[in-house]
């Protein structure tokens, strides 16, 4: 299925793969069999409307959740369901920015974003600092920012300190959760070009959730539909217009009429 | 039929809830042993829950003291054993009132401070975003807590024991015109070893359960605003409840 392969880097190992993955809450199926292929250095968005298991997807590779059935691999290594120190050491290749950035409110700015250095790879916390602080220049935030707290800050500032945690412990892998939910127009398209430029000078390799089409175009090279559980679509950004898909061409004009009926319960 | 289904759904949600919470206690316990050990987390928690404990529990114990001389001596005086209300004092402190009462106060101080800012940090996504930093959320909200509580509380109780000693004595010397020499000396006179140190052990044990409580409620809540609300009364009221049957309980193996 060239479709789920990933295009860029190919050759090697893909960085995230899933197979069969499925994953039901009671009798209500969230994710039917996905299988997606994400390359080293490739960035994938999957987009979908509100309660198509998104989120869940996102949260059965990061080993937050269990998936029932099927296997996740990281760098070719099975984490489905890898617990415990080396769990530890697979979150280590990961950064996340979560969708209302879940900065931690009892700790100062800088402290948040060196966390991952501090406690998972016992930096010290003058280095620490330092690097935080380099690392919110990055995503051109002051230094006089570091020493206030989150509940200071605006959203869109509190997005740009969780992006700037995201990357601070330079991660192979970066996923985003509708990392533009909340912004108005002009810090979205701020938010999206930082993750742009984060993500092409770490090299990493990106994975995105998000119902913003404005976004998915900008920071993807390829996407991902999902519905009901199961993805509709994988191809290329550019693709994207002309993917003869009848749920991906509702989905990117917003129309309330199409194949897709909108979800009532959130799982 | 109906009403079978009732009993059978109540039970198994009871079994859950109980298989939950043992779980939850085996993990915490697990991890207390377990380095990396954030050293920094436990001192704060043990400022939290001891020291600015102590004007609540310090009130709490003084005017209990208090109360105990008058109500002693209102019902002593009626077969002259006046001598022995120093005595039922220190014992009622030591053995029961200081460990319960402390225990139930620092419940609705510390548990529901736990509860309500873990279910935040859980509602939040704080939590998941620790794990995504390759830190065990049991190690690094839990087990400062458990730790700090069940070592904390012990502390506490011995302050509330002498405040609460040092109430009775002021309403007897100062209200009743005891001999302050006389009050003291039967202060001791029968006090034991085991009295106090009964009522340490319960002070840990509750201190435990505090801490406990606040933290799985505070973990497993879901749901937003509300959600950390029912997290916050449920730590307080099954945090209360223990305390209370753990308390007949321990009681009941000490001085059996």
């Amino acid at each position: 299925m060239s479709a789920v392969n990933g295009t860029n880097g190919a050759g090697g190992t893909p960085k995230i793969s899933l197979r069969g993955v499925r994953k039901a809450f009671g009798p209500k199926v969230v994710l039917d069999g996905i299988d997606l292929d994400v390359a080293r250095g490739e960035s994938v968005v999957i987009i979908g409307g509100s309660g198509t298991g998104k989120s869940v997807l996102l949260k059965c590779i990061l080993g937050i959740l269990q998936p029932d059935q099927g296997t996740i691999r990281i760098d070719g290594e099975d984490t489905t369901h890898v617990t415990g120190r080396e769990r530890e050491a697979v979150m280590r290749k990961f950064g996340m920015l979560f969708q209302g950035a879940a900065l931690f409110d009892s700790l100062p700015v800088w402290e948040n974003v060196a966390f991952g250095l501090i406690q998972g790879q016992g930096v010290g916390r003058r280095e620490a600092k330092e690097r935080a602080i380099a690392t919110l220049g990055a995503v051109g935030l002051t230094p006089e920012v570091a020493d206030l707290f989150p509940s200071e800050l605006s959203g869109g500032m509190q997005k740009r300190v969780g992006l700037a945690r995201a990357i601070c412990t330079r991660p192979e892998v970066i996923f985003f959760d509708e990392p533009t939910t909340g912004l108005d127009p002009i810090m979205s398209d701020v938010i999206n070009d930082l993750i742009v430029k984060c993500v092409q000078d770490l090299g990493a390799t990106a994975l995105s959730i998000t119902h913003d089409m404005a976004s998915a175009r900008k920071i993807s090279n390829r996407i991902a539909m999902l519905h009901k559980g199961k993805l509709v679509w994988v191809g290329p950004t550019s693709e994207i217009d002309n993917s003869g898909n009848a749920f991906v061409d509702q989905f990117i004009h917003g129309r309330a009429e199409g194949p897709i009926q909108m979800q009532i319960r959130a799982f | 039929m109906n009403f079978l289904g009732t009993i059978g759904r109540t039970t198994l949600l009871f079994m859950e809830a109980t298989g939950r919470l043992a779980m939850f206690t085996f993990m915490a316990l697990s991890h207390c042993l377990r380095p990396p050990f954030y050293l920094r987390l436990i001192g704060r928690q043990m400022v939290d829950i001891g020291y600015y404990s102590l004007p609540v529990v310090g009130l709490t114990a003084v005017f209990t003291g208090m109360v105990l001389a008058l109500q002693s001596y209102s019902g002593f005086a009626r077969f002259n054993a006046e001598s022995a209300i120093a005595t039922v004092v220190v014992l009622s402190i030591t053995r029961e009132l200081g460990p319960v009462l402390a225990g139930l106060m620092v419940a609705g101080r510390i548990g529901a401070a736990m509860a309500a800012e873990l279910g935040t940090m859980r509602v939040t996504e704080q939590v998941d975003a620790l794990t995504t930093l390759s830190t065990n959320p049991y190690k690094y909200l839990v087990v400062p807590r458990l730790i700090a509580g069940t070592t904390m509380l012990p502390i506490l109780v011995l302050v509330a024991d002498i405040i609460g000693v040092f109430g009775g004595y002021l309403v007897s010397v100062y209200r009743l015109d005891f001999n302050p020499a006389t009050y003291v000396r039967n202060t001791w006179q029968y006090l034991e070893f085991m009295d106090v140190v009964s009522g340490l052990v319960k002070a840990a044990v509750f201190g435990f359960v505090i801490a406990l409580m606040g933290c799985y409620h505070g973990y497993h809540s879901k749901g937003g605003a509300q959600g950390v609300g029912a997290a916050t009364t449920n730590a307080v009221v099954s945090a209360s409840i223990l305390i209370l049957v753990l308390n007949y309980l321990l009681t009941g193996i000490f001085f059996s």
